[in-house]
């Protein structure tokens, strides 16, 4: 076996953040590239190949008529302590690279079908064992807070990983707007629930065999650390639907199915809840969800990520995952008296 | 009903060609245009998996197809269709070494130890390829009886195959359960076939 921590050829132990920018592709030639497409004649390819395959190619085609969801601009600050060196993932990955599968199980379904999302009117509710029930609306989202950006690691629990500057507040201050009472033990979180607006809720197939609505849920120590950040934007603007619009959780030392999307309820709670990962496959997906190199999924090894690159198919890099993520110094002490074997 | 002639064999044939790399020039224009999501690897490995898995419950199909309408020369396009389940087997595990892995030799060695999905995809991937070296006229002539007992694990790989689709996905399993569902139907209708390769010596 492997040494988890000793040199594996291909594996590049110290990545190079010595990039300071992104490389993102210009808008115009993103856009662009279409023309190109229809300028190199592909369309008498098309022509040419079978139905299925064709209806595709249609599809490609004609996803540019269906307006993109319209984000706004947000005003933020940039706190030193949650600007980190890695280089950023570009806008368009992270746009285009999603686990939702209320829109669908591909990576790139949810871009394809939640542009028509409406998330106004929205309403993101905090209760249960709290002094103040809250409600918040898509306005409240954006305003109530002083909007900060936070450069976050994220790790799937499918091995790949990302780095992203998110914008939003910390969930310990909402909590605390609220008030929580000390009879509190965890905090449960809920996405929308609408299977009109969200195919893999209507579509067994479609949706993955989850169990809607999506849950999740945080032991209160957990969700009363700085790191738990409520997301309300990403590059700057508000966030897109396939991303969590309007609000989502970010939870970056836990694996990505944590961190809920487009979540409508917050409870405080004096029990553990349910959560929808560990429901479908307890053996495989625990309560706490930790990244952790040396608990390994029962059917894939977490000790590497591949790190989704800049640039082309080869930008990707193999790097070592780091024990929480690399958030160890925020984290590690609320888990001192937990064996992470067991509670996975 | 009419009998396939040499003729319409030639057509038949073009026309599976046809069939079977047009998927592939498809996967090419929608990962170099930018239509195969942000980051198609996943996409890439997936679609040259479902390949391979389609083209092996083609040439499943093909057996039984022409005995049914008593169409001998059908089973000429056996070793076509076979040879592009192998090619779309070597797609996907290059993909997966590749792209994937990015070629950490290492960590291969553990993932497969790892991944027991990934052994039994690589197992079909052995068979895949015994059947593929062995495909020419010369070998088969110089096989003999051999050549079909070694092409019977083409069963084996029946099972193998949609087990590994099963067993890799996260949650998603009404998909690969219909492909299992098929490939045992169809190793069903082989049973006598089965039987004697397993039984006789």
């Amino acid at each position: 076996m492997v040494s988890k921590k000793g040199f594996t050829k291909g594996i590049i132990n110290k990545p190079s953040w010595s990039l300071k920018d992104n490389e993102v592709t210009p808008e115009s030639v993103f856009s662009d590239r279409r023309n190109i497409v229809k300028a190199l004649g592909l369309g008498a390819l098309g022509a040419s190949l079978p139905g299925q395959v064709q209806a595709g190619l249609f599809d490609l085609f004609g996803s540019e008529d269906k307006p993109a969801f319209a984000v706004q601009g947000l005003d933020y600050s940039k706190p030193s302590q949650f600007q980190i060196s890695d280089r950023l993932t570009p806008e368009d990955k992270i746009t285009r690279h999603n686990n939702f599968y209320e829109f669908g199980t591909s990576k790139q379904d949810p871009f394809e079908n939640a542009q028509q999302f409406q998330v106004n009117p929205w309403e993101l509710r905090i209760e249960g064992l709290v002094d103040k029930p809250l409600t918040l609306d898509l306005n409240d989202l954006t305003t109530k807070f002083d909007l900060e950006e936070r450069v976050y690691r994220l790790r799937c629990v499918e091995a790949w990983s990302m780095v992203v500057p998110w914008i939003g507040f910390s969930l310990a201050e909402l909590l605390k707007m609220a008030g929580v009472s000390n009879k509190a033990t965890h905090v449960a979180f809920e996405t929308l629930f609408d299977p009109d607006q969200m195919p893999g809720q209507k579509n067994r197939l479609m949706g993955g065999g989850i169990h809607y609505p999506y849950v999740e849920g945080l032991t209160i120590n957990e969700a009363m650390n700085e790191l738990p950040f409520l997301a309300v934007g990403l590059y700057g603007k508000t966030l897109p639907p396939q991303n969590g619009a309007p609000v989502r959780l970010v939870l970056p030392w836990k694996y990505g199915f944590k961190s809920i999307k487009s979540v409508v309820k917050i409870r405080v709670t004096d029990k553990q809840p349910p959560t929808s990962w560990n429901q479908l496959a307890p053996h495989e997906y625990g309560f706490y969800a930790n990244v952790n190199p040396q608990v390994d999924h029962p059917r894939w090894s977490q000790a590497s990520e591949r790190s989704i690159g800049e640039g082309g198919l080869f930008s990707a890099k193999r790097i070592p995952t780091q024990m929480f993520n690399g958030y160890g110094d925020q984290v590690a002490d609320l888990y001192k008296n937990l064996d992470l074997r067991k509670y996975y | 009903m009419k009998r396939l002639t040499p003729r319409g064999l030639f057509w038949l044939k073009g026309f599976l060609h046809l069939s079977f790399l047009s998927p592939i020039i498809y996967l090419v224009v929608m990962v170099l245009t930018d239509n195969a999501g942000g980051d198609p690897v996943q996409y890439i490995i997936h679609y040259t998996g479902m390949g391979a898995i389609n083209a092996l419950v083609v040439t499943l199909l093909i057996s039984p197809i022409a005995k049914r309408f008593k169409q001998g020369l059908l089973l000429q396009t056996r070793r076509l269709v076979g040879l592009y389940v192998f090619a779309y087997a070597c797609l996907h595990i290059a993909a997966f070494i590749s792209l994937d892995l990015l070629f950490a030799w290492g960590f291969l060695f553990e993932e497969i130890i790892k991944r027991p999905y990934i052994l039994v995809g690589a197992a079909s991937f052995i068979i895949a390829s015994l059947l593929a070296l062995t495909s020419f006229q010369a070998v088969k002539r110089k096989m003999g009886r051999g050549w079909q007992s070694l092409h019977n694990w083409i069963y084996l790989m029946a099972l193998l195959a949609p087990v590994h689709f099963y067993w890799s996905v996260k949650s998603e399993i009404i998909e690969p359960s219909i492909y299992i569902g098929v490939c045992l139907l169809l190793l069903w209708y082989r049973r006598q076939a089965i039987k004697k390769w397993l039984f006789k010596s």
